[in-house]
């Protein structure tokens, strides 16, 4: 059952990642990304990561794409203005490219093996926020100022007078 | 009877137990929005419909209107993207319906021998469930108002992307408190620790332990339902009707559904947080135990109902609620919406955190 849905979710997030950088319309894009997003948090559902599922969908899915799609919306370009996209002989190669580096990627998970059963607790909320604000708790207060200049940063961009 | 079979079942009639509860919740919820306003103007409301001569308050007036929108011609005007058009309504409702699957309706209960929790899902991560699920909404409305191909609906949709997502960050502070007082993000464990008593005399139910976090709670679901005073994507004297202006027949009774819909499970939300959930004041397991030391004793079977009647009564007051504000206050001006929601709600829920914070760690030592 549980292969199953790893097979399931994990060709739903390829596949909808291959639409993401296929599709002509930005928005059929954006929508494609959300799909992405959802099957992702799904596998992380699978491995016992309740709370980076969650994360995943209230940060990723409901904000961030959010914003694209308002980006998208505000901008508006007409169908028949928006850009056509051809196959060059460079993007063939690096199709292929993708597909040695795919192939490569499982060679080596073979030989090493999947990373085995669940940790006990390893991804509950409990687990995530003990590790984080103990062993974690200057990497984490590093994140929050690096955070922290990143939006002052953007608004000293966006104002011209503060 | 086997064992899967009784699980498969019992999941089965949670299921169509709590949909078919939450829809009919709706269906009260739009009567008693038009007899409410009603009643708020001075008015009589609807009273004609009627089957057989019985018109039953004007109850039959949603059945007609729901019959209606199923009959008229479903159309996708010539500007619209025509697949975004249908996807965005199916956007707005299911989200809203998934989010009704980790609220506890009850405590558990043993049926033949074997524990049933009256919950479809008791989830690790809890109400965090809520909040990414719901999140999913706001697409429904900003790709209605896209796919629509006209100006007003991209206006409405343009306006609800940026409240929804304002109010989406206060929403999630303001609970913070919640979840440190009653140590858990799980619905079921915060019900019941909401049973127990504070000082010994009121019930500890969320509202007394974190007034400030309710009020702001509250604030923030009204922006997140796209409710008056916040109704700014479908300001009708502005936009005609904001994010839905090109809808019509079935599609725009979705969006009209999943509006209710989200209105409902919010009350149902704050029912749960912030007043107990199922839990009615001073009622133990065996019956009522007053602070006094008064108590009475009740069969297992009435304390039960009791409390499955006692959050769908918490329910329907906090909607019945949403009628009443929709009809006393006006619309805010967008600018004051956002002000209201970066420079009060957000300050505010951060600094209750704090407080919660200090507050606990004084009681600990």
């Amino acid at each position: 059952m549980e292969a199953f849905l790893f097979i399931l979710f994990g060709a739903i997030a390829v596949g909808a990642s291959i639409m993401v950088v296929t599709r002509k319309h930005p928005l059929a894009s954006a929508l494609h990304l959300i799909l992405a997003m959802a099957a992702v948090a799904a596998l992380f559902v699978l491995r016992d990561a309740h709370f980076l599922a969650a994360v995943q969908m209230i940060v990723y899915a409901g904000a961030v794409v959010v914003l694209f799609v308002f980006v998208i919306m505000l901008i508006n370009v007409p169908e028949d203005r928006l850009p056509v996209e051809r196959i060059t002989l460079f993007r063939f190669a690096a199709v292929i490219a993708a597909g040695f580096l795919v192939v490569e990627g499982a060679l080596v998970a073979g030989r090493f093996g999947m990373p085995g059963g669940h940790v006990a607790g390893g991804g509950t909320l409990e687990a995530v926020g003990r590790a984080l604000f103990t062993d974690y708790l200057l990497a984490f207060e590093i994140t929050s100022v690096l955070l922290l200049a990143a939006v002052i940063g953007a608004i000293t961009l966006a104002k011209k007078k503060i | 009877m086997t064992g899967p079979l009784f699980d498969l079942a019992v999941v089965l009639i949670r299921i169509g137990v709590v949909f078919s509860f939450c829809m009919g919740l709706v269906m009260v919820f739009v009567w008693a929005e038009r007899k409410g306003a009603a009643y708020i103007q001075d008015r009589r409301g609807p009273n004609r419909a009627s089957i057989l001569g019985w018109t039953a308050w004007g109850m039959f007036h949603p059945l007609a209107d729901a019959i209606k929108f199923l009959f008229k011609e479903d159309f996708v005007p010539d500007n619209a993207h025509r697949a975004y058009y249908v996807i965005a309504p199916m956007f707005v409702i299911a989200p809203v319906i998934l989010s009704v699957a980790v609220i506890p309706f009850g405590p558990d209960v043993s049926i033949f021998g074997r524990r049933v929790m009256l919950q479809i899902a008791d989830l690790n991560m809890g109400f965090l469930y809520v909040l990414a699920v719901s999140g999913m909404t706001v697409y429904g409305i900003v790709l209605g108002g896209w796919a629509s191909g006209s100006k007003y609906p991209l206006l409405g949709g343009l306006r609800s992307a940026a409240q929804m997502l304002s109010y989406e960050v206060s929403m999630g502070l303001s609970l913070v408190g919640i979840f440190m007082v009653f140590e858990s993000v799980r619905l079921s464990h915060i019900v019941l620790e909401q049973g127990e008593l504070l000082f010994g005399v009121i019930p500890k139910w969320g509202v007394f332990v974190q007034p400030i976090g309710f009020i702001l709670f509250l604030t923030a679901q009204y922006a997140e339902a796209n409710r008056t005073p916040f109704d700014l994507p479908e300001g009708d004297s502005e936009l005609v009707g904001g994010y839905h202006t090109e809808y019509g027949s079935f599609k725009f009774s979705m969006f009209m559904m999943g509006e209710y819909l989200h209105m409902v499970v919010s009350s149902v939300i704050v029912a749960t947080l912030f007043f107990g959930g199922w839990q009615f004041p001073y009622l133990h397991d065996t019956g009522f135990l007053f602070p006094g030391g008064f108590s009475v004793s009740l069969p297992e079977i009435v304390v039960l109902l009791m409390r499955c009647g006692s959050i769908f009564v918490k329910s329907l007051f906090f909607t019945w609620m949403y009628v009443w504000v929709r009809w006393t206050i006006p619309r805010f001006r967008y600018d004051q919406v956002m002000r209201l929601g970066w420079k009060v709600l957000l300050p505010l829920s951060l600094a209750n955190v704090f407080v919660t914070g200090l507050v606990l760690l004084l009681l600990e030592r």
